[in-house]
């Protein structure tokens, strides 16, 4: 039997993709998770034991470069889609209260 | 002249040869465009006037020995997740609907140096999450040969776009078999690429580790002579590869005789849909009549390969997408209290329902106290899906499947069931996994008059077998009818 998706599941879920959905939105949130939950349960049933986990198919390697800035200054470039910009920055409402 | 009926290469043929120029190339397409698209929808931004001065610039450039390559000339059409500067790039989210990049995506520029013409964007389900492009904020587009089916998805826009003959070409992207599953629904050809083998710098992320741009055309040799345009080495793509063996479209010839290929048996049991089996093995028949050697064998990860998939493509997903936020680019909540509370708004907001719902799956398999339980063990999974691939190729050249367990949906029955719709993707999400490249071409029609695809999957960076693989099964099987070609109209809407 997998997990089951309770409130405060749900609740902490939406926490951690910061998304704040209502209570039938939660509700129909809580029953598609605990369906696909039930399915992906299948693997238990598989025996993983010597396998080590697959992240990257060709090899975990870091690709090193040398520190050559090879682009050109694109402040203009990084704010032209910023829904608010203020002086040459991004604006968002105040952090610190 | 009737040139819609022609490939994407003979198109460049016959430009090259002066008996068509590179303007009534486009403007064909566009009639075509005007024809169809009312009640296909198969973009979502189109750019004729752009397309029309490109395509003076183009014929100047093939006329003074600036462009010489093979599809130098040709329209092409762009999935709405690849970035090209200085347009909208919305990937159907609610969420980018003003997103303009301020720069090209790797594939963008390699197309601008081949001489190819861009006509615009194709829809697509919302960052590429579902199988159908319903999912997209922006209407659902209709399967060109019945426009009360879905295209398939999540590349549908591109393979709709081709197969009604509103682009002779187009871009799409494969996460869990976005190219070849709406390739097989829509009757047209389209290669999921070996992981790696095309850059992905300017293609909005979905899932990093499974994500890879690929070709959609009308056949083998269309798609074969883009992939080798769109190939290679990219500093900016630090999981691009570097290889050399990237001359597709001169790998074309050759026969079959003596190739072996292998068929999992598990594909071919429960789910799968009578006519897709019968066209499946119609095929292996027309194979094995060209002197291969076809075999079953059992892959016995079968049943994993979905629960694998959906919980690595979800945590990827959620990680990706923690990015819009509302402060850097696209859509911001209208009413908000603070800065967390711009977040949610943002979010909740400017994603839809699919995309949430994989936010959240991804967000809860990788929070403590379960990330060993669901995303470990789909990791270790994968390796042990890896395995058996590794395996069989050890004794196979290709290893062969539908593209999908039955053809194309009904409009409005797919999202009903989500997991019912996960479950379809069966025959294409391990390729992802393992960073295979498979190939899907159309192999017979259903009874209800829609297109059936074989999907032909290599091991890494053995593109060249599956497309020699690919083309001799396309001359045995001789013509495949097109909508294109009937010129179609469509009136039942």
């Amino acid at each position: 039997m997998s997990k089951m998706i309770d409130e405060e599941t749900i609740e902490n879920v939406c926490i951690l993709a910061k998304l704040s959905l209502n209570e039938e939105e939660k509700k129909k949130a809580r029953e598609d998770m605990q369906r696909i939950l039930d399915y992906v349960e299948k693997l238990e049933e598989l025996d993983t034991g010597n396998a080590e986990p697959l992240s990257h198919i060709f090899g975990d390697k870091n690709v090193f470069r040398e520190d050559i800035v090879t682009n050109d200054d694109a402040r203009e470039a990084m704010l032209f889609n910023a829904p608010r910009a203020k002086e040459w920055q991004y604006q968002v409402p105040k952090t610190i209260l | 002249m009737d040139f819609e009926k022609l490939t994407a290469l003979q198109l460049a043929e016959k430009i090259k040869q002066n008996q068509i120029s590179v303007l009534d190339g486009v403007k064909q397409v566009f009639d075509q465009i005007q024809k169809n698209e009312p009640k296909l929808h198969a973009y979502l931004d189109i750019y004729k006037k752009d397309a029309y001065a490109r395509a003076k610039q183009v014929e100047k450039g093939i006329a003074d020995g600036t462009y010489t390559g093979l599809l130098a000339g040709v329209p092409i059409a762009i999935k709405d997740n690849i970035c090209i500067k200085g347009k909208k790039t919305t990937c159907a989210s609610k969420i980018l609907e003003n997103f303009i990049p301020q720069y090209d995506a790797e594939v963008i520029k390699r197309l601008d140096s081949a001489g190819l013409i861009i006509i615009g964007k194709t829809n697509m389900d919302e960052f590429a999450m579902g199988s159908t492009t319903e999912t997209s904020a922006y209407g659902v587009t209709r399967n060109p040969w019945n426009p009360e089916h879905v295209p398939g998805g999540s590349s549908g826009g591109s393979c709709a776009a081709v197969a009604s003959g509103e682009a002779y070409l187009a871009l799409g992207s494969d996460t869990g078999g976005s190219i070849r599953q709406p390739s097989s629904y829509c009757g047209i050809t389209g290669i999921k690429p070996t992981y790696g083998t095309v850059s992905r710098y300017g293609l909005i992320a979905y899932a990093s580790s499974l994500d890879q741009i690929g070709p959609v055309g009308k056949d083998t040799a269309d798609c074969a002579a883009l992939l080798e345009i769109i190939a290679g080495h990219d500093r900016k793509d630090s999981t691009s590869i570097e290889r050399q063996d990237l001359d597709f479209f001169k790998s074309l010839n050759g026969s079959v005789a003596g190739m072996k290929f292998g068929v999992p048996k598990e594909y071919l049991s429960e789910g799968l849909e009578p006519d897709v089996k019968d066209a499946f093995m119609e095929t292996l028949k027309t194979l094995t009549r060209q002197g291969a050697i076809v075999e079953f064998f059992s892959m016995k990860t079968t049943e994993y390969m979905i629960p694998a998939y959906y919980i690595i493509a979800s945590a990827e997903a959620s990680s990706n997408l923690e990015r819009f936020d509302g402060v850097k680019y696209g859509y911001r909540g209208a009413d908000y209290e603070g800065l967390h509370d711009m977040y949610k708004k943002t979010r909740t907001e400017g994603f839809g329902e699919e995309v949430k719902r994989r936010i959240m799956l991804g967000s809860f398999v990788l929070s403590s106290g379960y990330y060993d339980a669901y995303y470990q063990k789909a990791l270790k999974t994968k390796a042990l899906i890896k395995k058996e691939f590794d395996q069989a190729f050890r004794k196979y050249d290709v290893l062969l499947a539908p593209a999908a367990p039955y053809t194309a949906p009904k409009i409005g029955e797919s999202l009903k069931n989500p997991l019912a719709m996960y479950l379809g993707d069966i025959y294409t999400v391990a390729v992802n996994l393992c960073g295979l490249p498979g190939i899907t071409v159309p192999c017979g029609i259903d009874q209800g008059g829609l297109p059936i695809g074989v999907q032909m999957i290599g091991e890494c960076f053995m593109e060249k077998k599956i497309l020699r693989a690919a083309k001799c099964y396309e001359m045995a099987r001789g013509a495949f009818p097109s909508p294109w070609k009937e010129a179609k109209e469509y009136e039942t809407i």
